[in-house]
């Protein structure tokens, strides 16, 4: 069997605040075929941004990590420098939240563009090419004068497209949208999610798409691994997951989803708020705001074992109590 | 912190200092600079000798129990000297930034708070100052009304009076915005009545922080000043004039003379430093 | 744009104006008649006075006087030199190599090392950094005269590695070596600064996601740091930079006091003390010129500098 393109395995990360080091990721492991799309779902806090980043190398400052990230079977946490960015311009990818963030201000998008080529030592006529191509292929008119135009003059829809075409240029075999959609307008959104999962499925590349959104997550991804508290709490083909969701905070997220069919029942929403792995009691971390714990859920910190065609993170799982 | 739970356990003074600012190094800036406004207060109790007392004999004498820190070339205590030079040395910028805040704070409010035409003659007017340096003014005034401590003094108190003006300005049309004002405004009070009792209490800790910059760096430009001969004339103690009157003594091989006064100088500036960046940082971080 | 410029200019002229206007009536503001005052120092015979009244035209209306004067000024006439009795325009002009020479290389030491400073301050946290605060903060703190002081103490008394005050070289090479203390003792202050700005803006920079954004890429964090911190951070360095050199052009005059450097800032301090108004109001007038246009330069770098900022509006557009 081949590996799989992205495996991480009992990855887990802790970062060292003022004095005593503060954890953000517990054991998480999840993996990427190629020409798959898979879906991390969790609220803010949850440690999905940082578990995505880590597939790049990139750790917050001082952070320790545990496990390994293995990109075409190397593990991504042990490279070197060199390797690191062969990594980075070569195989995997990552669009970013917000376009405006993401792309320096002072440059033309065109250098945006190209940056990551010419660092990988592509000639500048041929990145220029490159460039143009993609901005044509996510749908920017006039590619050669949008080139030379600068960020502050594109809308954040457009912007994101050209985030999208850069991350596009190096040929990655993965990539990684971390909420690509979250920071546009609503009418925008659905276009740049055309624009990216039509060009996944002509390049064959897999996508680990991140998101807080469920409803979005599903339209988008074949599997879903749902994240709570630095930990994965359900991983699951998306059908099944919303169809037969075995943990109570995937049937929680699901349940506070409004839906506009005729007869759905109105949105609850998941009491308390999010926690992040550090704020986590002892036990399952989701216990206090679950309808469902026991005693033993705040004792015994459940593990992810297969339920149904997927996994989940429940003591109580097998118990049909979400039926 | 109730008094029950807090019975008579008297916390060393650095400790009880701590919840001014940041830490040690604010404290000991405080600490440098009430020893500084205490000796300037009592330089005539603890000065050995007479700073302007001239002993050709002893001239340029290293340091020994008469003379703790030596003698200049005319043989003046270099000690005593450095005592009564911190009474100008203070005395100086603390007329400037008074004179400065007090300008800023009126022309800032007036135009912040009523905007429209004083604002836009205000401001014009504040542009005009900030486009000539300080300095300069000052060497000017010099020029003109001669030296001494008056016409550096005024001249450095209206190149000042810009910069708190232009911070009052910007924090009057900040506050202006704000609903507890309009309220007030609403329930008809004058607006000078607003601006005394609930603008200027709420913006007077960032004019604080900014004043204690500004002495510091008032205090360099004065010094600055003395040193060229502007300043207090001869034979009053200087701190700036000091220096000026150690060079040639450097020259001699003697440090002393000239580099008392500049370790004054620099630990005064430094400690102002620190002690208006250190309220800025409080304000900044009670902001979020 | 060429609005924006044209309003700027306007601006510099009425500053510049303003300025003349006060520089020339000093004379009258100070205390006894403008005859005296002028002659301070010079016996008074009627010759002399009578000279004086024709070279300032102190016989007809002030504002006669002040216009006729700005025209002479607008021509390079200044007046002649009491104390040197000489035309001030020439004399000026003989001092001005000196000065500039020693801002020029002030200028370098300030840029150089204060953006070097603060660069590896902000890319190396821990113990570079505190220790380039507390020297920055020390530098910062320390005017010009007392680095003299301590310059010449060490270096040219001490070490004896460069002459002390008075001296100066032959050739280009010699004399840069004559001005190396007073360029430094000139750059110190504002080296601090500038250090200090560079390495907040720097660290402001660092913590922008498009900088992980580049890394995450594979550029080479040599080129992040090049292309996209350093040159995020250029704004306020230049900002800060341009403000500091202007302001080399007032604190050159106590260096060249402190090191007898034959320039235009000493003839500035010497022509106060000797009361030699016609060279002041030069120098002054000099000076304040050179201030607004050093601003004016910096103000119209930053569109460059930024595309998103429209000069006009000092703001993003």
């Amino acid at each position: 069997m081949t590996p799989a393109l992205l495996e991480i395995d009992g990855l887990s990360v802790r970062l060292p605040a003022a004095r005593a080091a503060r954890p953000i990721l517990d054991g998480v492991s999840l993996s990427v075929a190629a020409g798959e799309t898979v879906g991390l779902v969790g609220e803010s806090g949850s440690g999905k941004s940082v578990a995505c980043r880590s597939v790049l190398g990139l750790l917050p400052q001082g952070a320790g990590a545990e496990g390994q990230v293995r990109v075409g079977g190397r593990d991504v946490l042990t490279l070197d420098r060199t390797a690191l960015r062969e990594l980075r311009s070569r195989k995997v990818a990552m669009v970013f939240q917000d376009p405006r963030a993401a792309v320096d201000p002072l440059h033309r998008i065109g250098d945006f563009l190209t940056e990551g080529l010419r660092a990988a030592g592509v000639p500048a006529d041929r990145a220029t090419a490159r460039a143009a191509e993609l901005l044509d292929a996510v749908g920017i008119e006039d590619p050669r004068a949008a080139m030379r135009r600068r960020p502050h003059e594109f809308s954040g829809g457009m912007l994101q497209r050209v985030v999208i075409a850069a991350a596009l240029a190096g040929e990655p075999d993965l990539l990684i949208a971390d909420e690509p959609t979250t920071a546009l307008d609503v009418t925008t959104q659905a276009e740049v999610i055309a624009v990216l999962t039509r060009l996944q499925a002509e390049r064959g590349t897999g996508l680990l798409f991140v998101t807080h959104d469920l409803e979005l997550a599903a339209a988008v991804c074949d599997r879903i691994h749902v994240m709570y508290a630095g930990r994965i709490v359900e991983t699951r083909a998306t059908d099944e997951l919303f169809a037969r969701p075995r943990h109570p905070y995937t049937a929680g997220l699901l349940a506070c989803t409004p839906r506009i069919d005729p007869g759905a029942p109105p949105p609850r929403p998941v009491p308390g708020r999010p926690l992040s792995l550090a704020e986590a009691p002892a036990g399952c971390a989701f216990a206090a705001r679950c309808a469902f714990a026991e005693p033993r859920c705040s004792a015994e910190t459940p593990a992810l074992r297969p339920h149904g065609d997927g996994l989940a993170a429940c003591l109580r799982a097998d118990e049909g109590i979400l039926a | 912190m109730s008094a029950v739970l807090t019975p008579a356990v008297r916390r060393p003074l650095l400790r009880r200092l701590r919840p001014l600012g940041n830490g040690p190094l604010f404290t000991v800036a405080v600490l440098v600079l009430g020893v500084l406004v205490l000796v300037a207060a009592l330089a005539p109790l603890i000065a050995p000798y007479d700073p302007e007392a001239l002993d050709l004999r002893s001239s340029l004498v290293g340091s020994s129990a008469d003379h703790l820190l030596g003698t200049d070339q005319s043989g003046r205590d270099v000690l005593s000297r450095l005592l009564y030079g911190a009474r100008t040395g203070l005395l100086g910028p603390l007329l400037v930034v008074g004179l400065s805040t007090a300008g800023g704070l009126l022309l800032g409010t007036v135009a912040g708070w009523r905007g429209g035409w004083a604002d836009a003659v205000l401001s014009r007017l504040m542009d005009l100052v900030f486009s000539v340096p300080g300095l300069l003014v000052a060497i000017m005034f010099v020029a003109v009304a001669g030296p001494g401590l008056t016409a550096p003094v005024i001249a450095m108190a209206v190149a000042y009076t810009p910069y708190v003006g232009r911070l009052v300005h910007g924090l009057a049309r900040q506050e202006k915005a704000r609903p507890y004002l309009e309220s007030y405004r609403v329930q008809g009070w004058s607006g000078w009545t607003i601006c005394v009792r609930h603008l200027l209490p709420n913006i007077a800790p960032t004019v604080l922080a900014q004043s204690a910059i500004n002495f510091g760096y008032a205090l360099m430009d004065l010094a600055a000043l003395s040193f060229l001969g502007f300043g207090v004339q001869p034979p009053a103690a200087d701190w700036g004039a000091m220096i000026n009157d150690g060079e040639s003594a450097l020259q001699q091989g003697a440090t002393m003379p000239a580099l008392a006064p500049s370790v004054c100088i620099v630990l005064a500036v430094v400690a102002f430093g620190i002690v208006g960046e250190g309220i800025a940082d409080r304000l900044a971080r009670r902001e979020r | 744009m060429a609005r924006y410029l044209l309003g700027r200019l306007l601006g510099l002229a009425a500053v510049l104006l303003v300025t003349s206007f006060l520089v020339f009536s000093a004379v009258h503001l100070a205390p006894g008649d403008p005859v005296s005052f002028l002659l301070k120092g010079h016996p008074a015979t009627p010759e002399a006075r009578a000279a004086i009244a024709a070279q300032y035209h102190l016989d007809r209306p002030f504002l006669v006087q002040y216009l006729t004067w700005l025209g002479n000024v607008l021509h390079g006439d200044f007046g002649r030199s009491v104390q040197f009795r000489q035309d001030v325009g020439p004399l000026i002009g003989s001092r001005l190599p000196g000065t500039a020479l020693l801002i020029g290389y002030a200028a370098v030491l300030v840029c150089v090392g204060g953006v070097l400073t603060g660069v590896l301050a902000a890319l190396r946290p821990g113990l570079v950094d505190r220790a380039v605060l507390i020297g920055t903060g020390v530098a910062t703190a320390t005017p010009p005269f007392v680095s003299a002081i301590a310059l010449v103490s060490l270096f040219a008394v001490q070490l004896g590695w460069f002459p002390g005050p008075g001296s100066t070289g032959t050739g280009l090479g010699g004399r840069l070596y004559h001005l190396t203390l007073p360029a430094v003792a000139l750059a110190v202050t504002l080296a601090g600064l500038l250090a200090r700005v560079t390495r907040s803006a720097m660290l402001e920079q660092l913590a922008r996601e498009h900088v992980e954004v580049a890394r995450s890429r594979g550029v080479p964090e040599r080129t992040v740091i090049r292309r996209h911190v350093l040159r995020g951070a250029l704004g306020p360095i230049v900002t800060v930079g341009g403000t500091t050199l202007a302001g080399l052009l007032v604190s050159t005059s106590i260096v060249e006091s402190a090191f007898n450097v034959t320039g235009v800032g000493q003839l500035l301090v010497q022509s106060v003390t000797a009361k030699d108004f016609p060279v002041v109001q030069a120098v002054t007038l000099l000076t304040v010129l050179g201030f607004v246009l050093v601003n004016l330069a910096v103000d119209l770098l930053g569109p460059l500098i930024d595309p998103r900022v429209s000069p006009a509006t000092g703001g993003a557009a």
